[in-house]
Parts: structure tokens; sequence; C-alpha cells
């Protein structure tokens, strides 16, 4: 045994330094949070609950292309389309099942209109299964509800694109 | 043969190719958008540019005829920067529509731009704006889309005959267009849809439908008509989407009718999913079990000559099989009957009822004489390989009657029987053309040998084309265009009863000697129901479920395994893409569960013996039929008659087209063009 480490076990050095990181601890400010009356700090790139954008005039931004379900490593994604009565291409059906998806961000990564975008809700579990199906409707509204956060989620991450 | 090097490998290839072809029998793939193997060279899109050793500028691979000794070069570096180039150009005009375009997905333009387009675009102009045109109700335009290949125009003219389409304009400001802005008046125009490499010209009842990678693809056999084109029909889930040609040379080449490619959407429709029975004039839905004991009773009860049964048009050999079976065993009855109408039928031998030159051997005929038929709608695939022979060889072609437009040139008789009969007794310039003609090509249409005639109107020809030597094992220029999918098929399998040729069943329902009628997808039968008990087996809730007692709802010919043998008599194999709806089952399925009930004893214990046990008997008739001798019909009267070409309504012809509201709208924007008084 080295002769350092029989001085540090008689003088108790380790216990010490221990010691004194835990008193200093005391008087520094408290890293927990009180959940859920406090929250953390979220990352605009953070990807939580989807939601489906409308543009500044309420016309629905998703054209129906079909690239976010393809693109889904777990087919948690179901579009049906067809042709609305002025011509243009809209979804007919957009379902999420919520428990199938990953959140991996892929659908957000491949929608050429900023349509789907997981935004910073992580709070929507539920008591049923059925209610984590989620439909168009829910989409839609999820986007209406979070929209001012989205878009300056979208802007803040708009440079490193 | 020509030897010459592609990127330094010799080939040794014949002459007359081009360089891009070469290049494809080297195993080198070049990017095109303009040329495609069927049409002529246009040379305008300008992708595939190659390198020339000792040639300073980069060449257009598909207009260079390829010579002795040339060094191609596809790999270089300048080769890839020529081809960028044209890329970004191409690119600068094209919108960036690719999320909402149909054509995303299986896009020439999309793809190629993945390994010669550029990241940005340096272009700063406004781009080009183009109207949409109005191409009919099956085909939809996106003109600021379209990159001026030109393949459309080509088709139209060269393939379809109609020179409807064409461009206006030059250069940035060409745009394609049709003749007034009318749809397009051919039964191939939808082919332009696969032929456009970018998405300007799409599919209009598919638009926005589904993504081609979400598609299950099938490869099977098209029953609109006879022809039996090969088609692969793209299913999402249970609905058919959409269906596309596959390439068969000896059949249908590249090219589907419009009424293959669009009736899909009747299998959507007026499907029958139950079994129905008929109590006081009205439809109810009923069980399985309880349909095929009323069935029982009504058999029992019945005596066996007064049961008849008749197959429609859109029967799979299988089914056609099992019937004759159920019939001549389980019910012991011999009144079993293919044809719907009074068509004349000799099935003493095979060849009397094929169209024996086959398709491929059009292109070879010298002389084409059409009596009594309109290729056209009869047999749109086949009319554009007369079409093709008139292109490549100026065929003479003549008809008995004036059909209106072929698509080509021909000369026309005033429809008169007796011209036949100068014909045969050599008395017409006709019959000098067809003595002198190496490969004469005879085409009998269905008015013909439905009309009163045509008796004498077929033995007569036959034997005239016999006693010249022109029906041989070399050349049999006897051709038989037949009505539908399951006619030949039908007789094949002898599902007939004639007497003299004629249509006895039919005769005999007419006169109302039958009790019991048993329809199997038959919907085109001009009879007066009376005291008759009607079963109807089908897909479609039509003219024959209408009459009907019971109705057993069957399966479209795109949800079962089937075979059908086409009016070569060449037999093809149609697969399952879709499943029948709800209650009901495959057509083979019920027939056998129906003997089941009847006797306790099922015909076949599952669809490989049924399959194998038709094969057997297909090819031991073909053996038998094909070692019988020629026999000559004496004593022929002769009638006079003037023959009516009875165009059948080509968009309506079966219960599938009937229910497919695509169909409709081709017939209506028909209808609408020639009311507006502009064709005479």
């Amino acid at each position: 045994m080295k002769i350092s480490r029989i001085f540090k076990t008689i003088f108790l050095l380790d216990f010490l330094s221990g010691l004194i990181i835990a008193v200093k601890e005391i008087f520094k400010s408290k890293k927990t949070i009180n959940y859920p009356f406090e929250k953390g700090k979220v990352s605009p790139r953070f990807r939580g609950e989807h939601a489906l954008r409308r543009y500044a005039n309420g016309e629905e931004r998703c054209i129906a292309c079909k690239l976010c379900e393809a693109v889904c490593p777990a087919q948690a994604i179901t579009i049906e389309s067809s042709e609305r009565e002025d011509g243009s291409r809209k979804t007919t059906r957009y379902d999420i099942d919520m428990m199938k998806c990953i959140y991996c961000g892929l659908c957000e990564e491949s929608c050429p209109v900023d349509a789907i975008v997981q935004g910073p809700n992580f709070e929507f579990s539920t008591e049923t299964r059925e209610e984590l199906y989620y439909n168009k409707e829910k989409l839609l509204d999820n986007g209406d509800r979070w929209e001012s956060i989205l878009a300056a989620n979208i802007r803040a991450d708009n440079f490193y694109r | 043969m020509l030897k010459l090097k592609v990127n330094n490998i010799e080939v040794e290839v014949e002459e007359g190719l081009t360089v891009l072809q070469v290049c494809e029998k080297a195993g080198v793939e070049i990017p095109r958008f303009c040329y495609h193997e069927k049409l002529s060279i246009a040379g305008n899109c300008r992708m595939c540019l190659v390198e020339i050793e000792k040639s300073p500028k980069p060449v257009a691979s598909c207009a260079m005829p390829a010579i002795e000794g040339m060094n191609i070069k596809t790999n270089t570096e300048f080769v890839e920067k020529a081809r960028k180039g044209v890329m970004e150009f191409l690119l600068a005009n094209h919108p960036l529509d690719c999320p909402v375009c149909d054509q995303g997905g299986e896009c020439d333009l999309q793809d190629q731009s993945m390994f010669y387009g550029v990241d940005k675009s340096r272009y700063k102009e406004n781009k080009r704006e183009v109207p949409e045109k109005n191409m009919g109700p099956l085909i939809k335009t996106q003109m600021t889309r379209c990159i001026h290949c030109t393949r459309c125009i080509r088709f139209a003219t060269e393939v379809a005959g109609v020179p409807e389409l064409g461009a206006i304009g030059r250069g940035e400001d060409m745009q394609i267009t049709t003749y007034l802005e009318q749809s397009m008046q051919s039964e191939l125009s939808a082919n332009v849809v696969d032929l456009c490499p970018v998405g300007a010209l799409t599919s209009k009842p598919y638009v926005f439908e589904a993504r081609p990678w979400e598609l299950k693809k099938t490869e099977t056999i098209d029953v609109m008509d006879a022809i039996g084109s090969n088609i692969r029909v793209d299913t999402y889930g249970w609905e058919v989407k959409r269906v596309l040609p596959r390439i068969n040379e000896d059949i249908n080449e590249e090219w589907i009718s419009d009424k293959t490619r669009y009736a899909c959407d009747g299998l959507l429709n007026q499907r029958l999913d139950t079994p129905y029975i008929k109590y006081n004039g009205k439809f109810e839905k009923a069980s399985w079990s309880e349909v095929f004991n009323i069935i029982k009773s009504k058999f029992k009860n019945a005596d066996k000559e007064k049961i008849c049964g008749i197959s429609g048009d859109l029967v799979n050999m299988e089914t056609l099989y099992i019937f004759k079976e159920f019939f001549n065993k389980t019910l012991g009855s011999h009144n079993i009957e293919s044809r719907s109408d009074h068509t004349y039928l000799n099935p003493d031998k095979r060849e009397n009822y094929l169209f024996n030159s086959a398709i491929n051997g059009i292109e070879e005929a010298d002389f084409i004489l059409l009596i009594g038929s309109n290729p056209r709608y009869e047999a749109t695939i086949l009319n554009a390989r007369i079409r093709k022979s008139y292109m490549k060889n100026k065929t003479k072609i003549i008809s008995l009657n004036d059909v209106g437009d072929l698509t080509y040139p021909y000369s026309s008789l005033n429809g008169d029987i007796e011209n036949i009969k100068n014909i045969v007794e050599d008395k017409h310039e006709i019959s000098n053309l067809i003595k002198e003609a190496k490969k004469p090509l005879i085409i009998f249409g269905q008015s013909a040998l439905k009309s009163n005639s045509s008796k004498y109107i077929f033995e007569s020809v036959k034997s005239f084309l016999h006693k010249n030597n022109k029906i041989s094992n070399e050349w049999n220029s006897l051709n038989v265009i037949s009505e539908n999918a399951s006619t030949v098929g039908g007789f094949d399998l002898g599902l007939y009863k004639t007497e003299n040729g004629s249509n006895k069943v039919l005769k005999d329902l007419e006169n109302h000697k039958f009790e019991i009628v048993y329809l199997l997808g038959q919907d085109s039968l001009k009879f007066k129901k009376q005291n008759e008990f009607i079963i109807y087996q089908g897909s479609h809730g039509d003219k024959g479920a209408e009459m009907a007692d019971i109705i057993l709802p069957g399966a479209a010919y795109t949800e079962q395994n089937g075979y059908f043998t086409n009016l070569e008599g060449i037999l093809q194999k149609a697969y399952k893409a879709s499943y029948p709806p709800e209650e009901a089952k495959e057509d083979w399925l019920i027939i056998n569960e129906l003997a089941e009930v009847m006797n306790h004893r099922k015909l076949f214990n599952d669809k490989d013996e049924l399959d194998s046990s038709l094969i057997n008997q297909i090819n031991l008739y073909i053996e038998k039929n094909n070692s019988k001798e020629f026999s000559d019909i004496k004593n022929l009267n002769f009638e006079k008659e003037l023959l009516k070409i009875d165009n059948e309504d080509y968009y309506f012809s079966n219960v599938i087209t009937r229910a497919s509201k695509t169909m409709f709208e081709c017939k209506k924007a028909k209808t609408n063009l020639k009311s507006t008084g502009t064709d005479g």
C-alpha cells in the first residue's frame, strides 16, 4: 500500500472532500423544480406532441404529399387524399397512432410545407388507448392551440437548416 | 455487324442502331426523356448526351446512328457536365410541384434530377406559366410542368392515329394542346399519361388518390375485351386504384385501351355483397345456406331437361369448367351455353373461332379484309396493330362496310353480302387480291357472325380460303374477333349446344321451354321473363340480377385467380389483386359448395385440383382438335342481305363499365363532341 493512500485513510480525506461539496451545495440555488407547477425549459427542437399547422389565412398547410407517411419508421401515420372542390390536393384523413410513434421527428423533417410539426407539449397522457389515436381534427386543433410557439420554434431553428 | 467501343469495352452490334441503343445493349443506361422505343426519334430533350471520340461537341445519342469504330464514352466528366447543364435548363422552368404532383414517386424528371440535378437554382427570372388544356375526362393537364419532349404528340399521330395533339409556339412559348381544346378522339388516349415523363399529363380519375409506393401491384390479365391485354392492377386495401399496362410484345405491346384502364372504378360500385332472394318482387338479404337450400329444392323438383345454364362475358375458365361439370355431373343436364345471342359457331375445329394469324401476324400481313367488323371498338389494341402494319408496309385494307374512322385509310364496299358471293365465286377483284397476297388476313367481326346469313358468310369464305391454300400451317388467314374475354375459353371447354351453328339453348329459352335458368355472370340476354326461375351469379347488380329470383354474389376479375384464353387462343392467368366484398365468394367456390349441398360431395377438393383438371382438359382438347381434318360444309344457301355493323356501346359493354363513373363521363364527352355539329 502506498504511503499517500495510508495517509488518506487515516485522516478521512475522501470523506472530508465529499462533505465540503455537500456544504457548498447547501448555499446554492435549487436544481429540482416543482413539477407540475413549475416546468423545465424546452428546446425549440423538442419533439413532443404532433400538430398540423395552418397558414395565416386559415388554410390548412398539409397538401397530402404523403412523405411523412412514407418516411415514418414506425408506420404510425395513415393518410388518405383526394381532390377538394376547388381542385387543390388535400387530405381526407390524417391519422397518427401516438402509441406507435417513436417521436423521431422524421415526419417534421420530411414535410415540404412545415405542416406536420412536433410541438413542445409532452403532457398528453390519456386514460384510454383510443384517445391516443389522433385524427385530423385533433391535430389541426393542436396546431391552432400551439401556433405561436410552433412558429417561433421553426423560426429559431431556421438558421441551422 | 459493327464493332465499336462503349466506355472502352468492345461490343459488337447489328447495323442500323442508334448510339443510345448500342449503349443499352452494352448495359450502359443513358438518361432520356423524349426517346421511346415505340415512337419515332425526336431528339429534343438533349438529356441523352454522350461523348464520342474525335467529336468536339457532346452528341445526342438517341438520334446519332452508330458507325464502325466509334468510341462512345458515357461516364466522363465532360458528359456529366453536359447532362447537368441540360438538366438545369429543364428545371429552370419546371415548377417545384413534386409534393402535390401525382407523378411524384414515378417521375422520370424527379429520378434523373437525383443524379444530374444541381441543388440550387441560378434562375432568378420569372418562371413560365402555361394555361391548363382541356383533354377530356381522362387526362388532367398541368402544362406548366411540360418539358416539351413531344412523346404525347408522337403517340397520338403515330400509334393512336388521331393527329389531334400538337404544339403551338416555339422555344419557351411552346405549348402542347389538342385541336380546338377538345378531348382526344381515341380509345388509346390515356396511354399518353404513361408516356409523359413528367406530371404534365396525369390521370384524371386517379387524381390525388394515392402514391405509387403505397399501392400493392399485381400483374394480371385484362378482361374488358377478348385481346387479353397484360395489365398491372394497383390496389390500396380493397380498392382497385388504377390499371396500368404491362409490356407483352405479342399481345398489347405497351398500350392498353381506355376501357381497360379506367373501367376499374366500376369495381367499387353496384356490387353484390350478399345473397338475395326475391319475395313478391322485392329483394331481401339472405344467408348462403338459405339460398343453397332453396336452389337445391328447386333443382330436385325440376325436370333436368328444363334446366339451362348460360355463362357470361367476364367469367374465367375455372368457373366455366366447374359450371359445366356441375351441369353435366350434378344435375345431369347438357343445356349450357356461353353465347348470349345467335352468334354462328362451328365448333368443329378450333381455328373456326380463333384469330389464327395471331396479333403479331398482323404486322406481316399484306392484305386485310374486314367482314362485318369495326376493330376499333371490338378490339382496340388489335386495331392499333392494324394501323402499325399499315404504317410499316402500307398494307391494303378493305372493309365490307363503311365503319367510319378506323385511324388508317381503307376502302369500303357497300356492305352487301352479294360481294361475298362474288368474292368466293371468283367474280370480284378482291378474289384476286386475296389469291395474290402471300399473307392475307380475313377478319370476321361479331356483326358478320350475328347476321342472318352468318353461316353462308363464314363457311363460304372459309372454303374459298382453303381452296386457295390460304389456310395452312404456315399461314392461317382465317381470323375471328371474339366478342368477350371468356368467349374462346367457353368454346374450348365445350359450353355450347349448337344445331347447325345456331344457339339452341337461347332459342329454347326464347320459346320459354325452361323452368330454371342459371345465369353465370350473364347480363346481356335479351329475353322476356315469364315463369322461369332465374338464379343469377355475378359480381354486379345489373340486368341479369334484376330479373333474377336468387342472387349469388360472386367475385370480379381482380378478385380471383383465373385463366382466360384470348382471341388468339393463348392461355393466360389472371391473378387475385383484391378480395370479394363482404359475403361474396369466388365464383368457382360458390358452384363447388352448391354441388356439395346438392349431392353431399364436392366436385373438386380444392382450387389446385380444379386447376390441374382444367389444364389437362384443355391440353387434351387442343391436341385432339389439332389432329382433325379440314371439313367443308356443302350446300350453303345464299340469301341477299345488307350487312349492318352493329356498333356495340364501346364504353358500356359489360357490367363493370356500366357501373363505372369514368366510362359514363367518357361517353358523355363523346356525345357532346358529336352534338357540336362540327364532324358533319
